[in-house]
């Protein structure tokens, strides 16, 4: 029954790796620009939700919701006054600004909050459970943030199938000229691709800084877990990225019940290597180039 | 006044000049054919007219305001609309939300996804289908189609007939006389001599970057369109 409880926490971590993915697959299949810099952006909200909630004494709840719209409004202009300019014919680009910009974040982060690690407090919530029987039982906290990242995920596909401007982005996407004369301004869809990119990341952030502890070095980790996320479910796929999510989940949680704990973030990366060796394209591949 | 008028325009490709103080005017309701060989510079026309290639001098003027500075997605709601080379078409999306999509931006008129159906039938059966898996007929025919969803008064339409089975490009001239008997005023870009002087009122031939001819099709002798075609 262990196992099944360790299997169990693996799927549920894994929603939580799928949300600080669908930033960072939404930003490539619109612009195919590799943003460096998602993982800390996800950091950053997670300390400006602890700052709001310690200057402002609002709750965990309010100041998450706040630190969404500020993060939606700093992912458009962060778009349409940088990282737009740094898109054209030279891939590495935007790639080296964008590294920059984690490397700002992150020392940022240093300077003004120091390299303590901090916590969310969301009062009772993070430790009831419910018990399934006597050996088995699922936290609600983990629940939450399961479902949370199923209901994103399908919001945004909604978005992008079912709207006149998920239309546009998908347009945009396919052949960015062409859009162009149908009269989409792609600096304006970039710019709302990346703010929709970072409300939802920075839900991610808030996420796990409720579930545990962070500081401001965690970006970098969180970056490389959302892009073997993104790359075993399949560029371009955002439910992929969800799978995606969930064997990385499961990977580490069952890795470090077999080998000792320590050992999970290995496996999980040797599972990686292994799907993207078998499968490179991954479980959901879809040709999104034109 | 003309629908659209060009004043001495000159474009470049970086140090690689493609059109050299081009002049021209096209009337409300003309059907202006620009032919003339591979380079000739007909393309970077109709790029330039629709925003997506700038003039570094002279002017482009429709209704006879400036529209140098007006950016590509915004003169597609001013009624101008491109039907690029090579179609161009969205593959990822189906063919009714090509469709759609050339509606984006556009103005508000008669054109809808029914009458885009009427004017091409045989996009009919094929809306649910991902445009990437038609054929190079259906891909024209929905890329016109995607154009006139946005009710345009000046159509461009490129090479339209390029790499296209001829009853497929006969379906595609019919359609083209269609158009012209509502009243909207096109240029249209062709190698093939042909088939566009069958539409047009008015021709131009193009010579790197210069045109080299210019005139009603009745007024021209085909030698005289031979001779301006390959420069001789």
């Amino acid at each position: 029954m262990d196992w099944v409880n360790v299997a169990l926490q693996g799927i549920l971590l894994g929603g939580l790796y799928a949300l600080f993915a669908t930033g960072l697959a939404l930003v490539f299949g619109v612009m195919r620009m590799v943003n460096l810099a998602h993982g800390d952006l996800g950091i950053l909200a997670a300390f400006v939700a602890l700052f709001l909630v310690q200057s402002l004494h609002l709750g965990v709840m309010w100041s998450g919701l706040l630190t969404i719209v500020i993060m939606f409004v700093v992912g458009y202009l962060l778009q349409r006054g940088l990282l737009n300019f740094t898109l054209g014919s030279d891939d590495t680009r935007p790639i080296v600004v964008t590294f920059g910009l984690s490397i700002i974040i992150q020392n940022g982060l240093i300077m003004w909050f120091s390299a303590d690690s901090q916590g969310l407090d969301a009062g009772t919530l993070e430790n009831i459970s419910i018990r399934i029987n006597d050996q088995l039982s699922i936290g609600w906290f983990p629940l939450l943030v399961f479902v949370t990242s199923i209901v994103v995920i399908a919001l945004l596909q909604t978005f992008l199938n079912r709207t006149k401007l998920g239309r546009a982005f998908r347009a945009t996407s396919d052949d960015r000229e062409a859009a162009e004369l149908m009269g989409i301004d792609n600096r304006h869809i970039y710019g709302l691709a990346m703010a929709i990119a970072l409300a939802i990341v920075a839900l991610a952030g808030i996420l796990l800084a409720v579930r545990t502890t962070f500081d401001p070095t965690q970006g970098s980790f969180r970056l490389i877990y959302a892009f073997e996320a993104v790359i075993m479910g399949g560029m371009g796929s955002i439910w992929g990225t969800l799978i995606g999510g969930i064997v990385l989940g499961m990977s580490q949680t069952l890795g470090s019940q077999a080998f000792g704990a320590g050992w999970g973030l290995l496996v999980g990366h040797v599972v990686f290597l292994t799907v993207l060796a078998v499968r490179p394209s991954g479980f959901f591949a879809k040709t999104v180039t034109a | 006044m003309s629908v659209l008028e060009l004043q001495e325009v000159d474009v470049f490709y970086g140090d690689f000049q493609a059109l050299f103080k081009v002049t021209l005017k096209v009337e409300q309701g003309q059907t202006f054919a620009c032919i003339g060989a591979n380079g000739g510079g007909k393309s970077t026309l109709l790029r330039t007219v629709a925003g997506l290639q700038r003039p570094t001098s002279g002017k482009v003027l429709f209704h006879g305001e400036p529209v140098d500075q007006v950016p590509a997605h915004d003169r597609v709601g001013m009624g101008i609309a491109l039907v690029p080379e090579g179609r161009r078409v969205f593959p990822s999306l189906t063919v009714f939300e090509n469709l759609q999509i050339g509606a984006y931006g556009g103005r508000k008129g008669d054109w809808g996804t029914d009458s885009v159906m009427e004017l091409f039938p045989l996009l009919k059966p094929l809306v649910k289908r991902q445009a990437s898996s038609l054929s190079g007929g259906e891909q024209q025919a929905l890329a016109i189609g995607r154009a006139l969803m946005a009710n345009p008064e000046l159509l461009l339409l490129d090479e339209v007939s390029l790499g296209l089975a001829p009853v497929v490009i006969k379906r595609i001239y019919e359609a083209m006389l269609h158009l012209v008997g509502t009243g909207t005023t096109i240029v249209v870009v062709e190698q093939d001599v042909q088939h566009v002087l069958t539409v047009a009122d008015h021709v131009a031939c193009f010579l790197e970057g210069r045109i080299s001819l210019e005139g009603k099709p009745s007024d021209l002798s085909s030698e005289a369109i031979t001779a301006a075609y390959f420069g001789m």
